[in-house]
C-alpha cells in the first residue's frame, strides 16, 4: 500500500488490487491513528497518509488517456485489429485498392462509434462521482475543535467524522460514539445488501461506557485491522490504547460506506477505509461480459468466412497470374507497369494482387456485423427492461440485464438449476403448526385463516376483472373463467402476502419493514395450546406470588412456556413501532407514564424483573453510572465486568426477590393492551419473524432488544427482562443458534437453541433409559421426531427448539474460554465456532415448529411450462429431503405419478454401488422393455421431455423418463468424484426432475459445472441468496431473484427477475425472440456481405483478374455501413417470428431455440450458396443487358450496386415476420439515402473521387428506362428461388415456429379459445374432473402388456378404457372437444406417441401403433410439433400407483446391502386429496440384495 | 448516489439512487410505460410465406414480365445493327497486311479499305462504333491511370499529374499530357464511310464528330488548360508515349473539338466496363430528305490502320446500328424478362398444386368453428 496519497487518488480500485497481490510481503494489517494528532505535522508524518482518500473515480479514462487507452481497449478484438490492419495495407501503393484514406473510413466509423459510447458512459460515471465527491459530511478538525463540513472527497483515513440521523456515510467508519444510550447505532444497508431491515452496530467496547460526548482530542488509541477486502460481513483488527490494552473489533463496529444511518440522532467514528478501499467499493463491479452461444456459433462462420476469402483471393490470384503469363513478353497497353516503370513477373503480380484482393473482398468479413450485434443487443436489453409484464409492482422493481451481451442465451438454455427457499417459495414465512413436549398442535384455525386469504385474494381479483383495470392473472382458474380478458397489459395480481390491496397498504405503511405481511403476523393460536399457555403462566404468576421455586412446575407446562419464550427470545429480531418506522420503542418507565413519583416508588419495590423498567441490568446500569464522569478513562476489560456482574447479580437477584411484593398483573396488562399490535418486528430472516409472531399470537411476545436484555411480555406474568449474555448466531455449518440468557424466573442461566432437526436431535442430551423421566423423555424425543418427519412430508420447515439450564460452575468455565475466543484475533471464528460447540450440548428438547415457506405466485405453472418447453429443472437446496421433495410435488417439479429414485448413501463405494443400481434399474426398466413403452404412453399430461444427443457422450443418447432423482448432500459429494461423475450424470439425465437436497453452495456449483462442461448444454442458475452465487456464476447464465435475502445473487448475475414467475416470460418469450432475432440477424450479415463481395468476385474474370471492381469504392466501403445497415438492426431489434401470447401458451416453441434451429451450421452454407446464386444473377442480368455496348465501367457498376441494394433490402424483407411502421420506414429510409447519396456525390465533384470520377453517373443512369427494367427484373430473379422455397417451406414444412405464428394470425379470440382450450387440459390432473383420455393413438393391446410387474395394472387399464371410451364419446358431443379434435388433426404428433419412442426423435412408429390415414401428409406434420400434448391426450388420472424406488444403503445394517424397494408413497402427496384406491398390490417390496 | 450509483453501467440510469433521499413517497415509480413501441406492441404486417398467400404474387410476376418481355424484345429486334470486324487476322482480310506489320513506333500510318453491303437500309439516326474486344480497358492499374484534374485544365495538374499516371507521367522532365495509360492507349484509328453510288462513284457518308461524349464530360469533366491558344497552353509538354501527334493537334480543324475536349479522347477516357466493348465514333445523322440515312447498298470503308491489337489477341470492329429508346440492339432483356416470367408463372402453377393438396386442410383446421 506504499504510494503516494496524491497517486493514490488517481488509482483504482483493480489498481489498489493488483498492487496489493505485488507486494504481499507488506504487513497484513493496516494501522489507522487519528488525523488531528498530526494536523500540524507536515504530510510526510502522518501515518495514514499511505492510504487511499475518500475521492473515488470510476472512471476508465482521463482525458488524455482517453484516446491511447481506449484504442488499446478497442484492439482487443480481433476483428478491429484485422480491419486496421487491411486499411494500413491500403497504403502500400503496390498493393492499394481503394483510396488509402477513404479505405480507413470504415475502421474509423466503427472505432469512434464505440469510442463515443464509451466516452458517454465514462461521462455518465464521472458525473456521478462527482456527484457522490462533493456530498457533504461532517469531519472534526482541530483547528476549529469542532466539527466542519467538508466534501466527501476530502474525507482521509482517520478522520473523525459525525454522522446525524438518514445521513449516508462516506467511507467505512469505525463507531466510537453514538447518542443511542446503548451505544447503538442502526444502520439501514439496503444499497449493499438490499436487506431493508436495520442493523445495529455497537460502539467499539472499550468506548462503551464513555458517556459524556466522545471528544476527538482525546483520543489517542491506534487502531489495527485487517487489509481493505470487499467481505462486507467480515471485519477484524483491535484497538491499542494509550494504556497497552487491547480491544478486539468485530463487523459489529463497523458502519459501512453506503449505508444510511437510521433511528440513531448522531454518532461519530473514525475512518478506516475510504474511497475505492471501502467495502462498498470493492465490491462493486461492473456488469460481466460473457461469450454466448451464438456468437461461439458465429465466430466458427466468422472463421469460414476468412477461409472463403482466402480461397476466392487466391483463386483470383492465380487467375491473374495466367491471365498475365498469357501475354507473355508482348504487353498490352492496357497492362500498365508497376509506378516504378518495372515490369512485374507474373508470379510476383499475383503475390500482389493477393494481398489487393484481401482489402477488395474485405467486407466478407462483416466488419459492422459486430458493432449491429452489440447494438441489437442493447436495443433488446432495453425492450427486455420496458417489459411491464417483467414489472413487479409491489417492489417497485423490473428485469435488470446486467449482463448486456448474453440475451440470445436465454433462448437456448436446456437445464435450468433452481434454488429453492427464495426463489421457488416466497421465501415468507408463515408458522403452521407446532409440537411442544411430544403433544401436536394442529392449528386448523391457522390453516383455515391462510386458506382464507388466499381465497380472499382471488375473489378481489374477480371483483378486480369486472373492473375497468382487468388484471391478468396467472393462475389456473382465471382461464377457465371466460370473463377474465387474458391478454390486458394492465397491472397483474400478486397473491403472495395476501390480499392485493392489503399488501400494498402494507408496504406504502412500512415500507421499509421486511417480513411484515398480515398474513405472517396474524397467526390464529391453536386454542389447546393457548389454554394451556394460560394455565401455565397463571400457575407461574402463582408460584411467583407465594415464592415457590419456579421448579415444581410440570415439566409439561414449563415446556410450553420455555417453549414460547425460546421462540420469543431465541433470535436477533429488533422491535420497532409501525408509526415511526425508525423508531426503537423505548419504554423507559419515566417517559410511559406521568405519575412519576408513584411509578418511581412502584419501580424501587417492585421485583425488577417483573415490571418494564430496565433493571434486570441493574447492577451493569449502576456500573455504567459510576463510570460516568465524563473521562475519556476506559472502562476495565469487559470480561472481567460480566464476571463481576455476574456475581453482584446472583446477590442482586435474590435481594430482590425478596422485595417482590406488589404483584406486577397491572402493570402488564396495560401496557400490554397498548402495544398490541404496534409493535413491528424486524428480522434478518424470515423465519425469525414467523416465530416471533406465532409467540406473539400466545400473548408471549417480544417487547424490546437491547443488546444485553431482552424484554418479553407473559400473561399474567407480565413484562419479563432475560439478560442477554451471549448470543451465538446462526450459521449454516452449525444449522443453529443459540441465546444463553439469565432466567428472570428461575435465575438460573439458560441456553435456548433453535436450529434444524437434524442437528438438534443429534444434540439432545441421551435420556437415562432408567427412570421414568427418561422414558418420559424419550418419548418426547420419538414423537417429535415422528410430528417433524409428517412436517417435513407437508412441505414445512422444521425447526427444533431445545433448552439447556447451565450451572454458574459451567457457564463460568465456558465463559472463559468463549472469552478468550471472542478477543483472539487470529483464527477468532474457529475459536467461537467451537466455543459454541461446547456450549450446545445434552440439550433438553422443548419441540418444534413448522413453517411453511409458501410457494411464489404460479410456480408450478412456470415450471410445467418450462418443462414443456424442454428444459430440464433441477432443483438444488439446502434444505432437508423431506422438505424439498414435499415442495417439489408441491410446485409440480415431481409428479406423483413419478417413480423416484433416491440416493442415500454414506460412503464412496456405496454411492458408486447406488449409481450402478440405480442405471441398471432404469436400463431394466426402460431400455430393454421397449416394448412396454407404453407404460409411458399415458403418462403424458406433460409434453416429453427429450434430452438431445450429446457430443461428450459416451452412452447411446439418452431419453428422460418419468423418474425424479432424489439425492442429499452427502451423496452428491461422493457422486461429484471424478471416478463416479460419469455414473452420476447418466443417472441424472434420464431422470425427468433431480432435486439435490442439503447440498453446499459449492456443491451446487459443481453441479452445475459438471452438467454444463460434460453434457456440453446450456446452463441457467436461478437463486436469490448469497449461497447461490457461486452457481449462479458458474452456469452460462445466471439469474439472480432479487427478493428478500439481499443483493448478493442479484450482484453476481447476469439477470435479475423479482419473481420467478418472470422466468418464464424472460426465458420463452424475450429469450427467444432474442435469438431468433439475433440468429437471423447474423444469418444475413453473412449472406449480404457473402452476396455483395462475390458480385466483384464476378468481375475478376472480365477484368483480367486484375482486382479492379465496378462497384465504386465509395459504395463498396459504405454499402455496410450506410445503405443497408438500418433496417437489419431494425429487425434485428423489433422482429417477432410468434407474439408473446402464442409464445407463452406453447412453450413448445421454446425447443426451436433449444436446438439452436435458427441458426444451424448449415444455414450458414445454405446462405452462402444461395447468396453466390443472387449474387451471380444480380451480376449476369446487367452483364447480358450491357454486354458489348459501350457502357463505361462505373455506369454499369452503379445499377448492379443498386440492383444488389434492392436485392438485400428485399431479401431482408422475405425474412422478415412483423412488418410495423419502423420495417418499412426503415427500408425506404435506406433506398432513400442510397439515391440521396450516390445523386450528391455524382454531382458534387467533377474531378475528384479518383479513379471512377463518377460524376453524373447516377443522373444520367435515372434518365435511362435500361436502369429501371434491370433493377425490376433483377431483385425478382434472384429472389425467386428463395421466395419458393420458404413459400413450400411454409406449406410442406411448417416448422413448430411457423405453426405459431399462423395461431397468430387467427382472429383473437379463435386462437384464445385454441390456447385456453390446450391450457385448460394441461392444468386438469389439478382438477377433480375425470380426465380426457383418447384412444386414437393408442391400440387396446398396449394396454395390456403395461408394466407387467403390477397385478393391478390390468385391472387400472380396463378402468382407464373404460374411462376412454366416455371420453370419447364425449368428444363427438361437446364442442371443446370437436375442437381438441380438431386440433389434434393439425398436430397429430401427440406426445403419447413421442413418449413410446423415447430413444431417438426420429424413430419411426412402432408397429402395434396405427397409422393414420394418409400417412404420407400426416407425416409431414408428424414432424411438426407436438403442439398438442395438451389437447388431445391424456391426462392421466391421480389414481395411478405412486412408485418410488429406495435405494438406501445403510453401512451400519449388519447385512450391508443395497435394498431395492418398490413402495408407493402414501405420505407424499402434497395435498393429500385423492387415496388410491388400487395401489395395495404394489405395495409388496421387491427387495433385491447385492452383495457389496 | 449511493452504492448503487457508483455501478458503473447503470443500464438505465433508472435505478440509481431512488432508495436514498425521496423515501417511499417521492420515489419515482420505476413501472415502464405502457406504450405499443415499448411493449412491443405495434401494429404490424404479419405476412406468413405459404403456397396459398405467396401464390397471387407468382401469377401476378408472370402477367407483368411476360407483356414487357415481349415488348422489350419486338423493340430490340427492330433495331438494324450491322458490324464488321476490320483487324485483319486473315490473310484474305483488307486490313492483313496493316495488322501484321504496324506496331506503336511505326511513324508512318498504313490504310486499307473494306467493301461492304448493307443489305436493309437504316432509318433515323445511324451511330457508328469502335468496338475493340480482349481489350481490358478495365483493368486495374489502367483505370486509375489518369488524372483528373490534368484533364480538366487544371494548371497545377498540367505541369505535376497525380502519382497515378506512373509509369505514363513524364518524359526526362516534359510532364506529359495527358498522363496515364488510359490517354496513352488512345485509339487512333480513323474510319470514313463512303456509299457506293449505283453508278461507282464512291459518296462520303457525313460523319458528324461532336456530340458523341456525354454533354458533362464535354462541358464540366474536360477542360483545355489555360491559354491564348492551345499549343501555348500545352507548352512543356510531352506526347504521350503511344502519340503521333501532341493533344493540341487531335483535331487542328475544330479548335472547339481539340486539345483534352476532343471528343474522341473524352470516349476514350471513359474506360469501358468490359473486354468487348464498343465505343461510338460518329454519328450519321439522319438527312432532311425523306431518303433513309444509310441507305441499302455497297459501302467502303476507309481505315487508317493505327492500333495494333493483335499482340494481346484483340479484335476491331466497326458497328453500324439505330438505336431505340432502350439503346442498342440486345434482345437479351427481352428474353430476360420473358423468361422470369414464364419461370413465375410456372412456378405459380406449382404452388397452386401444392397448395390445393398441402395447403387448403392446415387452412381450414386452423379455422375451427
Amino acid at each position: 500500500m506504499a504510494r503516494d496519497s496524491d497517486d493514490a487518488g488517481a488509482a483504482k480500485a483493480s489498481k489498489a488490487k493488483r498492487q496489493r497481490k505485488k507486494k504481499p510481503k507488506e504487513n497484513k494489517t493496516r494501522t489507522v491513528h487519528a488525523n488531528i494528532l498530526y494536523d500540524n505535522a507536515k504530510g510526510e508524518e502522518n501515518p495514514n497518509r499511505h492510504y487511499v482518500n475518500n475521492k473515488i473515480k470510476t472512471t476508465k479514462y482521463t482525458l488524455l488517456s482517453f484516446l491511447p487507452k481506449n484504442l488499446f481497449e478497442q484492439f482487443h478484438r480481433f476483428a478491429n485489429v484485422y480491419f486496421v490492419f487491411i486499411a494500413l495495407l491500403n497504403f502500400v501503393p503496390v498493393v492499394n485498392a481503394f483510396q488509402p484514406e477513404l479505405a480507413l473510413a470504415p475502421v474509423v466509423f466503427i472505432l469512434s462509434v464505440t469510442a463515443i459510447k464509451d466516452l458517454w458512459e465514462d461521462y455518465r460515471r464521472h458525473r456521478s462521482d462527482k456527484e457522490i465527491n462533493h456530498m457533504d459530511c461532517l469531519v472534526y478538525s482541530r483547528l476549529e475543535k469542532r466539527y466542519m463540513e467538508k466534501y466527501w472527497k476530502e474525507v482521509r483515513v482517520g478522520d473523525f467524522i459525525r454522522l446525524r440521523c438518514n445521513e449516508i456515510l462516506p467511507a467505512d467508519v469505525l463507531l466510537l460514539s453514538s447518542s443511542d444510550p446503548d451505544r447503538l447505532c442502526h444502520i439501514e444497508t439496503a444499497t449493499l445488501d438490499g436487506e431493508t431491515n436495520l442493523k445495529q452496530r455497537q460502539v467499539v467496547r472499550s468506548f462503551y461506557d464513555l458517556d459524556c460526548e466522545f471528544d476527538p482530542l482525546k483520543y489517542n488509541s491506534i487502531i489495527e485491522c485487517e487489509k481493505p477486502n470487499n467481505d462486507l460481513n467480515r471485519f477484524r483488527g483491535y484497538i491499542i490504547h494509550r494504556s497497552g490494552r487491547r480491544d478486539a473489533l468485530s463487523k459489529d463496529n463497523l458502519l459501512l460506506r453506503g449505508c444510511t444511518i437510521r433511528n440513531t440522532e448522531e454518532a461519530v467514528g473514525i475512518v478506516i477505509y475510504a474511497g475505492h478501499e471501502t467495502k462498498a467499493m470493492l465490491n462493486n463491479n461492473g456488469p460481466r461480459y460473457k461469450r454466448s452461444k451464438l456468437e461461439r456459433q458465429m465466430n466458427v462462420d466468422v472463421f469460414w468466412c476468412v477461409i472463403i476469402l482466402l480461397v476466392m483471393c487466391l483463386f483470383t490470384a492465380v487467375g491473374h497470374g495466367l491471365w498475365m503469363f498469357q501475354y507473355g513478353d508482348k504487353r498490352p497497353v492496357f497492362d500498365v507497369l508497376s509506378p516504378d516503370g518495372r515490369d512485374l513477373s507474373p508470379i510476383m503480380s499475383a503475390i500482389y494482387l493477393f494481398l489487393t484482393m484481401i482489402i477488395v473482398f474485405q467486407v466478407l468479413i462483416p466488419i459492422s456485423l459486430f458493432v449491429s450485434i452489440e447494438i441489437v443487443k442493447i436495443c433488446q436489453v432495453y425492450f427486455i427492461h420496458q417489459d411491464l409484464d417483467l414489472y413487479d409492482e409491489e417492489t417497485d422493481s423490473h428485469l435488470q440485464c446486467r449482463a448486456l451481451n448474453i440475451t440470445e442465451d436465454l433462448g437456448q438454455m436446456q437445464y435450468i438449476f433452481s434454488d429453492k427457499t427464495g426463489t421457488l417459495t416466497e421465501n415468507k414465512m408463515v408458522f403452521r403448526r407446532c409440537t411442544v413436549a411430544g403433544v401436536e398442535y394442529s392449528h386448523d384455525a391457522n390453516a383455515r385463516r391462510i386458506a382464507m386469504y388466499q381465497e380472499m385474494d382471488s375473489e378481489e381479483e374477480e371483483c378486480m376483472s369486472h373492473g375497468g383495470t382487468l388484471p391478468r392473472r396467472d393462475s389456473v382458474t382465471s382461464y377457465q373463467s371466460a370473463h377474465v380478458v387474458l391478454r390486458s397489459h394492465s397491472t397483474k395480481s400478486h397473491r403472495r402476502t395476501g390480499s392485493r390491496a392489503e399488501a400494498k397498504r402494507a408496504s406504502i405503511l412500512s415500507k421499509h419493514t421486511a417480513f411484515s405481511s398480515p398474513m405472517e403476523k396474524d397467526v390464529t393460536p391453536d386454542p389447546q395450546l393457548l389454554d394451556k399457555v394460560n394455565e401455565c403462566s397463571s400457575q407461574m404468576d402463582f408460584m411467583r406470588l407465594h415464592r415457590q421455586p419456579m421448579s415444581q412446575l410440570t415439566s409439561d407446562l414449563a415446556d410450553i412456556i420455555d417453549f414460547f419464550i425460546a421462540l420469543t427470545i431465541c433470535n436477533t429480531v429488533v422491535v420497532s413501532s409501525p408509526n415511526q418506522p425508525r423508531h426503537k420503542v423505548r419504554m423507559r418507565f419515566e417517559l410511559k407514564s406521568p405519575v412519576k413519583t408513584i411509578e418511581d416508588f412502584i419501580k424501587r419495590f417492585t421485583p425488577s424483573r417483573l415490571t418494564s423498567g430496565s433493571n434486570s441490568s441493574s447492577s451493569s446500569s449502576l456500573n455504567r453510572s459510576s463510570n460516568r464522569g465524563c473521562s475519556s478513562l476506559l472502562s476495565s476489560p469487559s470480561a472481567d465486568s460480566t464476571l463481576t456482574k455476574l456475581n453482584e447479580e446472583q446477590f442482586s437477584g435474590s435481594l430482590e426477590h425478596t422485595f417482590s411484593a406488589v404483584p406486577p398483573s397491572y402493570d402488564g396488562k396495560t401496557s400490554s393492551n397498548l402495544e398490541e399490535g404496534e409493535l413491528r418486528y424486524e428480522a434478518e430472516s424470515p423465519d425469525e419473524a414467523a416465530l416471533v409472531y406465532a409467540a406473539r399470537a400466545y400473548k408471549c411476545s417480544l417487547v424490546e432488544r437491547l443488546p444485553d436484555q431482552v424484554t418479553v411480555e407473559l400473561p399474567h406474568l407480565g413484562k419479563l427482562n432475560f439478560e442477554l449474555l451471549h448470543t451465538l448466531g446462526f450459521d449454516s455449518t452449525r444449522k443453529r443458534m443459540s441465546v444463553v440468557v439469565r432466567h428472570p424466573l428461575t435465575d438460573q442461566i439458560t441456553v435456548y437453541t433453535k436450529g434444524a432437526d437434524s442437528v438438534i436431535m443429534d444434540l439432545i442430551k441421551p435420556p437415562d433409559t432408567g427412570s421414568s423421566k427418561g422414558k418420559r423423555k424419550k418419548k418426547i424425543v420419538c414423537r417429535t421426531q415422528n410430528y417433524l418427519n409428517l412436517y417435513a412430508a407437508d412441505g414445512l420447515r422444521t425447526l427444533c427448539i431445545a433448552r439447556k439450564v447451565l450451572s454458574k460452575e459451567e457457564y463460568a468455565c465456558w465463559l472463559q474460554h468463549h472469552l478468550q475466543a471472542e478477543t483472539a484475533i487470529q483464527g477468532r471464528e474457529e475459536l467461537l465456532f467451537e466455543s459454541a460447540l461446547r456450549l450446545e450440548t445434552n440439550l433438553h428438547l422443548l419441540g418444534a415448529t413448522g413453517i411453511e415457506d409458501r410457494l411464489q405466485d404460479g410456480v408450478p405453472e412456470t415450471i410445467a411450462s418450462l418443462r414443456k418447453a424442454g428444459l430440464q429443472i433441477w432443483v438444488l437446496t439446502g434444505d432437508k429431503q423431506e422438505t424439498a421433495v414435499n415442495i417439489a410435488y408441491a410446485c409440480k417439479l415431481l409428479d406423483p405419478e413419478e417413480e423416484i429414485l433416491t440416493l442415500n448413501a454414506d460412503s464412496q463405494e456405496a454411492c458408486a454401488l447406488l449409481l450402478e443400481e440405480s442405471l441398471h434399474y432404469i436400463q431394466a426398466k426402460f431400455l430393454c422393455s421397449s416394448g412396454d413403452q407404453t407404460t409411458n404412453a399415458f403418462h403424458s399430461n406433460f409434453a416429453p421431455v427429450e434430452t438431445y444427443p450429446f457430443s461428450s457422450s459416451h452412452i447411446s443418447p439418452f431419453s428422460v423418463h418419468r423418474l425424479g432423482l432424489v439425492i442429499d448432500g452427502r451423496t452428491l459429494a461422493y457422486a461429484l468424484d471424478k471416478s463416479l461423475e460419469d455414473k452420476f450424470l447418466a443417472v441424472a439425465r434420464s431422470c425427468r426432475s433431480v432435486l439435490c437436497c442439503r447440498s453446499t453452495p459449492l456443491q451446487k456449483s459443481m453441479v452445475v459445472k459438471l452438467v454444463r462442461n460434460k453434457l456440453k448444454v446450456m446452463t441457467l442458475a436461478i437463486g436469490d441468496g448469497a449461497n447461490d452465487v457461486s452457481m449462479i456464476q458458474v452456469a452460462d447464465v445466471g439469474v439472480g431473484i432479487s427478493g428478500q435475502e439481499g443483493m448478493q445473487a442479484v450482484m453476481a448475475s447476469d439477470f435479475a427477475l423479482p419473481r420467478f414467475r418472470y422466468l418464464q416470460k424472460l426465458l420463452l418469450v424475450h429469450g427467444h425472440w432474442c435469438y431468433s432475432r439475433l440468429a437471423n440477424m447474423i444469418l444475413y450479415f453473412f449472406y449480404k456481405n457473402a452476396m455483395f463481395v462475390s458480385l466483384i468476385f464476378w468481375y475478376q474474370f472480365y477484368c483480367g483478374f486484375s482486382g479492379s471492381a465496378m462497384v465504386d469504392q465509395w459504395y463498396l466501403i459504405f454499402f455496410n455501413l450506410m445503405f443497408s445497415a438500418f433496417p437489419q438492426l431494425i429487425t434485428g431489434t423489433l422482429d417477432k417470428d410468434v407474439s408473446a401470447e402464442t409464445l407463452q401458451r406453447l412453450p413448445q416453441l421454446y425447443m426451436s431455440g433449444q436446438n439452436s434451429e435458427e441458426y444451424k451450421p448449415y444455414m450458414f452454407w445454405m446462405n452462402m450458396i444461395d447468396a453466390f446464386y443472387q449474387s451471380l444473377a444480380c451480376f449476369f442480368i446487367p452483364y447480358f443487358a450491357y454486354a458489348d455496348s459501350d457502357v463505361d465501367l462505373f455506369t454499369w457498376g452503379t445499377p448492379i450496386t443498386t440492383i444488389a441494394l434492392l436485392t438485400i433490402l428485399v431479401q431482408l424483407g422475405i425474412e422478415t415476420k412483423t412488418w410495423t411502421w419502423v420495417n418499412w420506414l426503415s427500408i425506404a429510409f435506406s433506398v432513400a439515402l442510397f439515391f440521396t447519396v450516390a445523386l450528391c456525390y455524382n454531382a458534387s465533384c467533377p474531378t475528384c473521387y479518383s479513379p471512377s470520377n463518377p460524376y453524373w453517373t447516377m443522373q444520367k443512369l435515372l434518365q435511362d428506362p435500361l436502369f429501371y427494367l434491370l433493377c425490376t427484373i433483377t431483385p425478382i430473379a434472384a429472389l425467386l428461388p428463395r421466395y419458393f422455397y420458404r413459400a413450400c417451406q411454409g406449406t410442406l414444412f411448417p416448422n413448430p415456429v411457423r405453426v405459431g405464428r399462423q395461431l397468430d394470425k387467427l382472429p383473437a379470440d379463435t386462437r384464445r379459445n385454441i390456447l385456453g382450450l390446450s391450457r385448460v387440459t394441461v392444468g386438469s390432473p389439478l382438477r377433480a374432473e375425470p380426465p380426457f383420455l383418447s384412444l386414437n393413438k393408442l391400440s387396446p393391446e398396449s394396454w395390456n402388456n403395461k408394466d407387467q410387474r403390477s397385478i393391478a395394472g390390468s385391472k387400472t387399464s380396463q378402468a382407464k378404457q373404460a374411462a376412454a371410451s366416455q371420453t370419447e364419446e364425449k368428444g363427438q358431443i361437446s364442442p371443446p372437444a370437436r375442437m381438441e379434435k380438431h386440433f389434434s388433426d393439425l398436430f397429430p404428433l401427440a406426445p403419447s406417441e413421442l413418449d413410446a419412442l423415447p430413444y431417438t426423435k426420429n424413430d419411426p412408429p412402432l408397429p402395434g401403433t396405427p397409422q393414420p390415414p394418409s400417412a404420407k401428409d400426416s407425416e409431414c406434420f408428424r414432424r411438426t410439433l407436438q403442439l398438442s400434448d395438451q389437447s388431445v391426450n391424456v391426462s392421466t388420472p391421480l389414481v395411478s400407483q405412486t412408485d418410488s424406488i429406495q435405494l438406501n444403503l445403510a453401512p451400519d445394517r449388519a447385512s450391508e446391502c443395497v435394498r431395492f424397494r418398490r413402495s408407493s408413497e402414501t405420505g407424499l402427496r402434497p395435498d393429500g386429496t385423492v387415496q388410491p384406491a388400487c395401489r395395495t398390490a404394489q405395495q409388496e417390496e421387491q427387495s433385491l440384495h447385492t452383495a457389496l | 448516489m449511493m452504492a448503487s450509483s457508483y455501478n458503473a453501467k447503470d443500464e438505465d440510469g433508472h435505478h440509481s439512487g431512488s432508495v436514498s433521499h425521496g423515501g417511499a413517497g417521492t420515489a419515482k415509480s420505476k413501472k415502464p410505460d405502457n406504450t405499443a413501441f415499448k411493449q412491443q406492441r405495434l401494429p404490424a404486417w404479419q405476412p406468413i410465406l405459404t403456397a396459398g398467400t405467396v401464390l397471387p404474387a407468382f401469377f401476378v410476376i408472370g402477367l407483368i414480365f411476360i407483356p414487357i418481355g415481349i415488348g422489350l424484345y419486338v423493340t430490340s429486334n427492330n433495331i438494324k445493327e450491322f458490324e464488321i470486324d476490320y483487324t485483319g487476322v486473315n490473310v484474305d482480310s483488307p486490313c492483313y497486311t496493316c495488322a501484321n506489320n504496324f506496331s506503336w513506333n511505326s511513324t508512318t500510318s498504313c490504310s486499307c479499305t473494306v467493301n461492304f453491303t448493307l443489305e436493309q437500309p437504316f432509318e433515323n439516326n445511324v451511330y457508328m462504333y469502335y468496338g475493340l474486344s480482349n481489350f481490358y480497358q478495365n483493368h486495374r492499374r489502367y483505370v486509375k491511370s489518369r488524372d483528373d484534374r490534368q484533364l480538366n485544365g487544371d494548371a497545377t495538374a498540367l505541369k505535376d499529374p497525380s502519382n497515378d499516371c506512373e509509369p505514363y507521367r513524364k518524359i526526362g522532365v516534359e510532364t506529359i499530357a495527358p498522363c496515364g495509360a488510359i490517354a496513352n492507349s488512345l485509339f487512333n484509328d480513323s474510319l470514313e464511310l463512303y456509299y457506293v453510288e449505283p453508278s461507282g462513284a464512291l459518296n462520303a457518308v457525313p460523319l458528324a464528330k461532336k456530340g458523341i461524349a456525354w454533354w458533362t464530360d464535354r462541358n464540366v469533366k474536360f477542360r483545355n488548360p489555360a491559354g491564348v491558344d492551345l499549343p501555348t497552353a500545352f507548352k512543356g509538354t510531352a506526347k504521350p508515349v503511344n502519340w503521333r501527334k501532341p493533344v493540341y493537334e487531335l483535331d487542328p480543324s475544330d479548335p472547339d473539338n481539340n486539345g483534352f475536349i476532343n471528343e474522341d479522347f473524352i470516349v476514350w477516357m471513359r474506360t469501358a466496363a468490359l473486354p468487348t466493348f464498343r465505343k461510338l465514333y460518329r454519328i450519321i445523322h439522319k438527312n432532311q430528305s425523306s431518303t433513309s440515312t444509310l441507305p441499302s447498298g455497297r459501302y467502303v470503308l476507309n481505315i487508317t490502320y493505327n492500333y495494333p491489337v493483335l499482340s494481346f489477341d484483340g479484335r476491331k470492329r466497326m458497328i453500324l446500328s439505330t438505336i431505340s429508346w432502350m439503346g442498342g440492339k440486345n434482345p437479351f432483356l427481352g428474353i430476360a424478362y420473358i423468361t422470369v416470367g414464364s419461370i413465375c408463372f410456372f412456378l405459380g402453377v406449382v404452388l397452386l398444386i401444392i397448395h390445393h393438396k398441402y395447403d387448403t386442410r392446415s387452412n381450414s383446421a386452423d379455422i375451427p368453428n
